[in-house]
């Protein structure tokens, strides 16, 4: 299966720039499907950055945050060439992860 | 008398065989388990996730209250015409920062995203969250122990928590 998280890390001088995206319903379990039964929530709890064997950003989301979620942030410290990992665990316990080197 | 003494012995190799095999097979799903738990490195603040109003959710993440700051930069939308998708970013001047979180004060649970950051990663995050409807976002910094605040709101044209 293709993977759930799309990245794009690029590092210029000593800061790395990391956008990811990745593909999730994020169901808040407030909204009523065509039915009008209530769908329930199924969203990512965790999602983590790790660069170098440490986590460079720990995601702590609720069910507030958008379908097909979006973030980004920068960190220092890594090279062009490196390995970024990225996995997430959902409430349902549902999990992917992914690596990505850095541009 | 020998076949019977025959017919046992094998029998009682089947069973051993097959305690072996079901023993290897607990051993796997012991195996399997540990780098699950491993990874879970900083544990989820879930009740935080579920508190109606700003003030429950920041006592129940943090433990404290929050000052008012201008060194924190929160850039939302003035107006969002679609509340299922609000790109809304914070970023920083305090030093020593090691968390940032959003809130959404008219959602059903306030607290939409708590990031926990270490010491190598700037005090920057952009996200999209849901909003239910016109609302007050904050963002909150804990810089040094403390933490500070900025507050702006949203209006939402079409609320993206259902109807």
């Amino acid at each position: 299966m293709a993977s759930t998280i799309r990245v794009r890390a690029v590092s210029s001088g000593d800061i790395t720039e990391v956008q990811a995206l990745i593909q999730h319903p994020m169901d808040s379990g407030y909204v009523k499907d065509a039915k009008g039964q209530l769908i329930p929530p199924h969203f990512i709890d965790q999602l983590v950055f790790e660069h170098g064997g440490k986590n460079v950003l720990v995601a702590n989301w609720g069910p507030a945050v958008a379908k097909d979620p979006y973030i980004k942030f920068s960190f220092k410290g890594a090279k062009k060439g490196d390995d970024l990992k990225i996995s997430w665990v959902d409430n349902k316990g549902a999990t992917d992860s992914t690596i990505a080197k850095i541009q | 008398m020998t076949a019977d003494n025959g017919f046992r012995a094998t029998r009682r190799l089947v069973l051993q065989g097959a305690g072996l095999v079901a023993l290897a097979g607990l051993g796997n799903v012991a195996l399997d388990v540990a780098p699950a738990q491993a990874a879970a490195a900083d544990k989820y603040p879930g009740k935080a996730f579920t508190l109606k109003g700003d003030t429950d959710a920041i006592q129940a993440l943090y433990g404290k209250t929050t000052e008012a700051s201008d060194k924190i930069a929160l850039d939302v939308p003035e107006i969002a015409e679609n509340g299922a998708v609000v790109p809304i970013s914070a970023t920083t001047t305090l030093a020593n920062v090691t968390s940032i979180a959003f809130l959404v004060s008219e959602n059903p649970n306030a607290l939409a995203a708590y990031y926990q950051i270490p010491e190598s990663t700037l005090p920057n995050v952009s996200n999209r969250v849901k909003m239910a409807k016109t609302t007050k976002v904050t963002a909150i910094v804990e810089s040094g122990g403390k933490l500070y605040s900025a507050t702006k709101e949203v209006k939402v044209t079409v609320g993206g928590c259902g109807g």
